[in-house]
């Protein structure tokens, strides 16, 4: 699996955060549509990744983002009980409570990785998300991931 | 007389319970012995590095070597008998996925030494003392191994040909493997020598596991009397069968214990702890975000149940090298 995410080599003079999003198809890959539709900008920091369901987002996409140079992924699913598939979201929504520990520990700050429940209709309120998690990171400065 | 093929053993950083794993095939290591030459098994036999070194090139047939890489000397040892050996396999969990002495990944060379050698509370003296790899005595310089900032798994110090997992592999898997491998019926390079499915297919527990299992609480074993008789899991004790490869015949799970991991994951899995984590938030049946948060939250340190045997092998591999 290649996230393709160009690793960071720019000066921190000119860095950018990068994050890895992943919407599901239903609500927030929606409001995005609908955001661009609607002439909303948002912070052009953000790499979108389209899934299904929020479901689908294994915690490994995630951990490989990172690994792959993102300073923060935001994940984008359907609000609680308006999930297409009924319970998707409700898995994502514990998985991001016990990945978003596990990343602490590893000593991923918790504003690098994010859940938020969009709307379809939402194109606001994802404008105020990505800049905010833009902001964020770039007061955080790059994640740098080494590894072993 | 046709020369026996040549095996070695080494540790690097283990316990000592790999070893106990070849002596525990009791009276089968007589039937090892009868087909191979121990050459060098530095904790049951006197044989020196430079008895190896004096060794030709992929002499030995065999290399057994378990525990993770964690200071100099170890790599120096364990690229020492890839050069020395035709097959590397590395043995057990830590030598495989980076195993318990791979936990130290979430803290870093210069958090233990501060600890051990300076602020811990039963230092005592200046503390200024701290391990160096060159020392002056009178009888003159000594040099020691380094210590590394983070543990390793054996391959990713040097080409492993075949994994035998488990803390400590059991000695059924060992005689299996030194059988397929002596009779020249090799599996395909990079093959993990245990099962290929889940635990759970081998657990005699797995018949009172429910078809949809789901749980309203997260438990630990402390806090639980197990009924040794129905699927863990369905207690609501955190079990690692449905992401873990069998090949153990679920020894734990017999002892009343839950699975913890240490075969390490599928072959298909990319990131153990990742899978383990999914598995079990997707199974806890709580729909309410406060109520899900308090159980998510009594599954205590997640990076270390389910990073406990595989950390460094992991997507990310170690805590976060902090900034200086």
């Amino acid at each position: 699996m290649a996230l393709a995410v160009e690793k960071s080599e720019a000066s921190t003079a000119s860095w950018e955060p990068r994050i890895v999003a992943f919407f599901c198809n239903w609500c927030t890959y929606a409001a995005a549509d609908l955001a661009g539709i609607s002439r909303v900008k948002y912070s052009p920091n953000m790499r979108m990744v389209r899934v299904m369901c929020s479901g689908r987002i294994d915690p490994s996409f995630v951990l490989e983002a990172f690994r792959s140079g993102a300073d923060g992924v935001l994940i984008g699913g359907c609000n609680p009980g308006d999930c297409h598939y009924k319970e998707g979201n409700y898995k994502t929504m514990r998985r991001a409570m016990l990945l978003s520990q596990m990343l602490q520990d590893l000593g991923i700050e918790k504003e690098r990785f994010r859940l938020e429940w969009i709307c379809a209709s939402c194109a606001r309120e994802l404008q105020t998300t990505v800049n905010k998690m833009a902001d964020d990171l770039r007061r955080l400065g790059p994640l740098d991931w080494k590894g072993v | 007389m046709v020369a026996k093929p040549k095996v070695a053993f080494y540790w690097c950083a283990s316990c000592g319970g790999c070893e106990e794993a070849v002596v525990d095939l009791a009276e089968k290591i007589l039937d090892v012995v009868a087909a191979v030459d121990i050459v060098f098994w530095p904790v049951a036999l006197d044989f020196k590095k430079s008895d190896v070194e004096a060794m030709p090139d992929k002499s030995i047939a065999v290399s057994f070597i378990n525990g993770a890489v964690r200071m100099s000397e170890q790599e120096e040892m364990a690229r020492l008998l890839r050069r020395k050996s035709g097959l590397v396999v590395a043995f057990g969990s830590c030598a495989h996925l980076g195993g318990i002495p791979g936990l130290a990944n979430l803290t870093d060379r210069e958090s233990i030494f501060d600890w051990y050698y300076r602020k811990g509370p039963s230092v005592s003296g200046d503390g200024g003392a701290a391990p160096a790899t060159k020392v002056t005595v009178p009888e003159g310089e000594l040099e020691l191994p380094e210590f590394w900032d983070a543990a390793k798994a054996l391959d990713q110090v040097i080409d492993v040909d075949y994994y035998l997992p488990g803390c400590p592999p059991t000695p059924k898997l060992l005689a299996e493997a030194v059988g397929a491998i002596l009779s020249g019926k090799s599996p395909p390079k990079g093959t993990v020598l245990a099962g290929t499915r889940a635990l759970c297919h081998e657990c005699d527990l797995n018949a009172t596991k429910p078809a949809k299992l789901l749980i309203s609480d997260v438990k630990r074993v402390t806090e639980v009397v197990i009924d040794p008789k129905t699927c863990y899991l369905a207690q609501g004790v955190i079990c690692m069968g449905p992401v873990t490869r069998s090949g153990c015949e679920a020894l734990c799970i017999q002892g009343t214990m839950p699975c913890t991991g240490c075969f390490g994951p599928l072959d298909n899995a990319s990131d153990y702890g990742g899978k383990a984590l999914s598995y079990i938030a997707s199974i806890v049946d709580i729909t309410d975000e406060g109520e899900a948060r308090k159980v998510m939250a009594k599954v205590a340190d997640p990076a270390g149940i389910f990073y406990r045997y595989s950390l460094p092998k992991s997507k990310l591999g170690r805590r976060r090298a902090r900034r200086k």
